[in-house]
């Protein structure tokens, strides 16, 4: 363990401690942090690292522990207390108002209530000023709804600075940018560095935490497993540190891509508010392929994903199935033709909280023989089917009326993937199949989709994550603003060369054979 | 013809002022609740509970404007009951709306047969007499309609005014936007949606009480069953049609009113002799029926109405 | 202040706090009673005794509950699906209308023709009144409160009006009446010599059929599946909108049954008080039965046991009738607050 000079901490968390009924999310964590430090804060999906900076920032109240922000006592709970003692948080998930501007945004909280008006033209200076110094290229006058997921978090970036923070934490900032923003926040974090400030940031790819951060703390299941000088450590020694063990990357073997199992032939969608649709794209999911979708999220992938699934129908161009172009197209009918779909988001989309198990896993089958005849459902044969998706899905649960609230989002999602795969499809759309699941299940979950492969399915994997795109997926299709790129095979263009057409370069006069 | 003729009366736009100057109370309360995004189904019930108390505060022996105070804090009462259920506890808003309704209205006709017991036609009291403003209500046609009122209806519009400044100029209006918007991006910022969100309850629900106030003070003189008769559901059309805009809504209040009024005096005329009361009656709830229907199509709803916000749940 | 899911609520929990909810619905109406200088337990007293202390009084009751029933079953069936039926009660009346329009003689057939048709036509009209509000719904997105509510104002200015003038009784004496039902389209009574109609045992079947319905059939599974989240049922493939107008028709039709029942069954002809608010009290009966079926059957039972009660201990005790609804509104209150509490912990931040 480093020991840090008093005299330049600046943050100080002594045995936070925070329990959710039996989870212990964080168990007893101290770490300090010193002035112009960057901790990158590491740690697989539920390590608790977002439950740790929720404490800091005032979201929740630790069970026991204490933080000291340059020396004084930070009163839990509050958020106010946190960001007037200069602790500025930027969300994972953005916490600004579409229907505003970013300037309504930025200085909402920080006039007191009771003032009869703004000093509008004031604050507009001063975030102009910070827009000029950091390079946080943002409009004060636009309204966030329009701007890309770049800017808004650039806003709300802006928003910590412009009330004067200190301690920067940062909650997965990279996720959703494009490796040459990644570059761009880390610029911006160097600034801050070079003004005085501290940060935090969180992040579980290793590849950044070597890039940016100075000091390494390592969370494992709520505990703090390791801390040490970035300098000091290797990416080797970083995963064995957030698992526990080295965790072999998946085997991935030869592909022996099939017959086409669905086309796009110059199919274009309409664009849904901020939301584009796809503009003239094409694309061939081959059976025994993994198709991975790289991009920056809210680039046409939920329109790529909508239209496969059967949520919307080409406005022009055309959809072709194995069997040739549907003439009605909606989801049983993607069911009928063998598409199975994994939702973006399962709580929202995948599964129905109040429901237990049995109905949820009969949820697209339910109209169906065994399930129903006539208009009477066979809760006998739901209940078994669900039994047979428990048993060899591994979903731990106390049963099949268990309410599927309760369930892990690991669990939830281990059930929606064996209600799919358990109908044999021939193709399987996994639409961010791995996100917030621990690594057991990520590691689950990809086997899976492996097998699937190897079966003969066409997999399409839609995902943020540049880096499980890369490792999975035997032909890589780049999205941005809805336009597909061609296809390229597995290995065929560096990460960089990825971005780069991730933010909307290499569109224009392409080269490369479709 | 008889309709041009009603139209260019004085008589009738004045009328029409007057009908609007409830709404326009009852309305703007409710524009504050939603744009914090708060539904409240108890407009009705608790206007009817601010046309009783702020009339029986009078019937008692205080003065008019001491009644509308009475109705107003009335009016916070209820609202107060409202916004713990549904902000804190996270209820329904529809069923705590309509529960409240029912509660405020069958209390306000429990609390009336107690204090009333034998009256067979309600008392009267003093109510607001119009207030005519020197010179201004001298021009024609416009002058008797808005200058000649009572003091509630000016009351109204300067409301109207204090609401839009208040909501677009005011950190504080900011900050109840936001919590319509999008509650999380409040709390990130250090404030309290319960706080702002049970306030705009409370406020809002104090205005709709004062509209039901107008009614036994103002434009009536004393306090009858069946008196508010849907006007709380058509506020919530109103606000819906106004696109959560103070101005907007004053706007299809006056409209509205304008058509009320106008329904009214048909029936007078050789065209009213021969068509039913009951569709001039039916004519204003039809109305608002189509008036959702054209703006739902365009509405920029406040994001986060009717999302209840649980702290912690991230 | 925070809310947290409790994981195993116990059995005192689940049944202890809306034990609580309806005590403490109590404990207030004896207060309001005080304030009207009565005996707060003599009231309470006065009320039950109304409501079920007489062979009269409880036919009553049951009467009373069967109108309740109907519009119970209406409203569950339709915010089991999130829709928000407010408008049960110009469903009831146009239910009432075509009942009155087709058994006036119109149609010269036995009763067990007769009846059925009337029935079904009866359910068919409350059906389309509920189906305008809610195809404005799923076309363009308006909100079905305010519609359904405004509806209700409309149609009961029609129904005066048409009371007033196409279905004026011409052998009454100039009151706003309709003709009466012939002998055909009356709904016999359940048991012989008692005041009891088969509106009460067609209430109950129709309350068995719903929760077959919801639980057996893939109507139900789809309601249930729309009303709790519905994206993702219209992922899943579900066909909502079919599902919501299914919902629609179904709501409607049960609530027109209840204005077929109190004319056919109960008064024999249409006037225009010939509800007191079914239709509103249907929301309290269904919220109370948390939106089961055979809950709206208990639920309707004490609801009409209020009132009967109430109207009972008014004349006895000189406090006005109104505590009834106040109980109500109360016990809603209070109830919905305490389901909340079963299922969630309050905690301190």
């Amino acid at each position: 363990m480093t020991k840090t000079d008093e005299a330049q901490v600046v943050l100080r968390l002594s045995s936070i401690t925070k329990r959710f009924g039996k989870l212990t999310a964080n168990d007893a964590i101290s770490f300090d942090l010193a002035k112009g430090e960057v901790i990158a804060l590491l740690g697989e999906n539920g390590a608790g690292k977002t439950t740790l900076m929720n404490i800091l920032f005032g979201h929740y109240t630790a069970d026991e522990g204490e933080v000291e922000v340059f020396g004084q006592r930070l009163p839990p709970g509050q958020p106010k207390a946190a960001l007037q003692a200069g602790v500025g948080m930027v969300h994972q998930h953005f916490t600004l108002a579409d229907n505003m501007t970013v300037l309504e945004n930025i200085v909402l909280g920080t006039e007191p209530l009771w003032r009869m008006g703004f000093g509008r033209s004031a604050a507009r200076r001063r975030i102009l000023a910070l827009v000029e110094d950091y390079g946080l290229r943002v409009d004060p006058d636009a309204t966030v709804g329009s701007l890309t997921v770049g800017e808004r978090q650039r806003v709300e970036i802006l928003k910590a600075l412009y009330r004067d923070a200190r301690i920067l934490i940062l909650d997965e900032p990279t996720a959703v940018l494009t490796p040459q923003e990644t570059e761009d926040l880390f610029a911006t974090m160097r600034k801050a560095v070079a003004h005085g400030l501290s940060v935090i940031f969180i992040s579980h790819k290793l590849h950044e935490v070597t890039a940016i951060s100075s000091r390494v703390v390592v969370l494992r299941h709520g505990k703090l497993v390791a801390e040490a000088r970035t300098a000091d450590v290797d990416r080797h020694q970083l995963a064995q540190m957030m698992v526990g063990a080295e965790v072999p990357p998946p085997a991935v073997r030869e592909a022996a891509p099939g017959e086409v199992l669905v086309a796009l032939e110059g199919v274009s969608t309409p664009d849904r508010g901020a939301a584009p649709g796809l503009k003239s794209a094409n694309m061939a999911l081959r059976g025994g392929q993994i198709i991975g979708l790289a991009g920056v999220s809210g680039n046409g992938q939920a329109a790529l994903a909508d239209l496969i699934g059967g949520l919307i129908a080409p406005a022009s161009g055309r959809l072709r199935l194995k069997d040739g172009v549907p003439s009605d197209w909606n989801p049983r009918a993607a069911l009928a033709a063998g598409i199975a779909r994994i939702p973006e988001d399962r709580h929202k989309t995948g599964t129905i909280a109040d429901f237990d198990l049995t109905e949820n896993a009969v949820l697209e089958l339910y109209a169906k023989p065994p399930f129903s005849r006539r208009g009477w459902m066979d809760w006998g044969a739901a209940r078994d089917f669900t039994q047979k998706v428990i048993e060899r899905y591994d979903v731990r649960c106390p049963g099949a009326e268990t309410r599927i609230r309760l369930l892990s989002g690991g669990n939830m999602q281990k059930l929606i993937l064996g209600r799919v795969l358990e109908t044999a499809p021939d193709v399987v759309l996994a639409n961010q199949p791995v996100r917030g699941l621990d690594i057991g299940a990520l590691t689950y979950v990809h086997e899976q989709l492996l097998a699937a492969r190897d079966r003969g399915a066409a997999v399409l994997l839609i995902s943020e994550d540049l880096d499980e795109i890369t490792a999975l997926s035997d032909v890589i299709h780049v999205i941005s603003e809805g336009r597909l790129s061609p296809a390229f095979g597995r290995g065929e263009l560096t990460t960089a060369e990825l971005g780069v057409w991730m933010a909307g370069h290499g569109f224009e006069g392409e080269t490369h054979a479709a | 013809m008889e309709i041009i003729d009603i139209l260019i009366s004085a008589s009738f736009w004045t009328a029409a002022i007057r009908i609007a100057s409830p709404l326009i109370f009852a309305a703007l309360g409710e524009l504050i609740c939603e744009r914090a995004g708060v539904l409240n189904l108890g407009i009705e019930g608790i206007m009817v509970v601010g046309a009783f108390a702020g009339w029986m505060a009078v019937y008692l022996g205080g003065g008019l404007w001491l009644g509308v105070a009475v109705a107003m804090a009335s009016g916070m009462l209820f609202g107060l009951l409202h916004g713990t259920l549904t902000v804190p506890f996270g209820l329904s808003q529809h069923v705590v709306g309509l529960g409240i309704t029912l509660l405020a209205t069958s209390l306000t006709y429990y609390c009336y047969r107690l204090a009333l017991p034998e009256v067979t036609s309600p008392p009267k009291i003093e109510a607001f007499q119009p207030f005519e403003i020197p010179l201004l209500s001298d021009i024609p046609l416009v002058g008797p309609a808005l200058f000649s009122q009572t003091p509630l209806t000016y009351l109204a519009f300067v409301l109207v005014i204090v609401v839009t400044v208040v909501l677009y100029r005011t950190p504080l209006g900011l900050a109840l936007r936001a919590a319509g918007e999008n509650p999380a991006a409040v709390e990130a910022q250090g404030l309290s949606v319960t706080a702002i969100r049970m306030g705009a309850v409370m406020v809002g629900s104090g205005l709709m009480a004062v509209g039901g106030a107008f009614l036994t003070m103002s434009a009536f003189n004393s306090f009858f069953f069946e008196m508010v008769n849907g006007r709380g559901w058509i506020c919530i059309a109103l606000v819906v049609f106004g696109s959560w805009r103070p101005g907007k809504t004053l706007l299809g209040a006056v409209l509205f009113a304008a058509f009320d009024a106008l329904q009214i005096r048909v029936q007078q005329t050789s065209l009213g002799a021969d068509i039913p009361y009951q569709i001039f009656l039916m004519a204003p709830y039809i109305l608002s029926i189509l008036a959702l229907v054209i703006m739902s199509r365009r509405a920029q709803v406040p994001a986060a109405l009717m999302v209840p916000f649980n702290k912690g749940e991230r | 202040m925070r809310l947290e899911p409790v994981a195993n609520p116990t059995l005192l929990r689940t049944v202890g706090l809306p034990a609580l909810a309806l005590f403490g619905t109590v404990v207030a109406a004896s207060l309001l009673a005080m304030i009207a200088g009565a005996q707060p337990f003599s009231v309470l007293g006065l009320i039950v005794k109304g409501a079920f202390g007489s062979k009269f009084a409880a036919l009553e009751t049951l009467n009373r509950a069967t109108p309740l029933i109907f519009t119970g079953l209406a409203v569950a069936v339709a915010f089991r699906a999130q829709l928000w039926n407010i408008g049960a009660e110009a469903q009831l009346y146009v239910g009432a209308v075509v009942t009155v329009v087709l058994g006036t003689g119109a149609l010269a057939w036995p009763a067990f023709a007769l009846l059925p048709t009337i029935a079904v036509a009866a359910m068919l009209a409350g059906a389309v009144v509920l189906l305008v509000p809610t195809f404005l719904k799923t076309r363009f997105g308006v909100d079905e409160v305010v519609t359904t509510l405004l509806l209700n104002f409309v149609v009961l200015l029609w129904v005066s009006m048409l009371l007033e003038g196409a279905l004026k009784d011409p052998m009454g004496l100039g009151w706003p009446k309709s003709a009466r039902l012939i002998a055909e389209a009356r709904l016999p009574r359940m048991v012989e010599g008692l005041r009891l109609h088969w509106g009460f045992g067609l209430a109950l079947i129709s309350a068995l059929v719903v929760w077959v319905i919801q639980r057996r059939t893939t109507l139900g599974y789809e309601m249930r599946a729309v009303g709790l989240n519905k994206e993702a049922a219209r992922f899943a493939g579900i066909p909502v909108n079919t599902v919501l107008i299914k919902t629609a028709l179904l709501s409607g039709g049960l609530a027109a049954l209840a204005g077929f029942s109190e004319v056919a069954g109960l008064k024999g002809s249409l006037t225009l008080d010939i509800s007191p608010g079914f239709g509103y009290t249907g929301i309290i009966v269904a919220m109370l039965a948390l939106l089961n079926p055979l809950g709206v059957v208990v639920a309707a039972l004490f609801v009409a046991g209020i009132f009967v009660g109430a109207d009972s201990m008014s004349r006895a005790a000189g406090v006005p009738t109104y505590l009834a609804d106040i109980m109500l509104a109360l016990a809603l209150l209070m109830m919905v607050l305490a389901i909340m509490l079963t299922k969630f912990r309050v905690r301190r931040d």
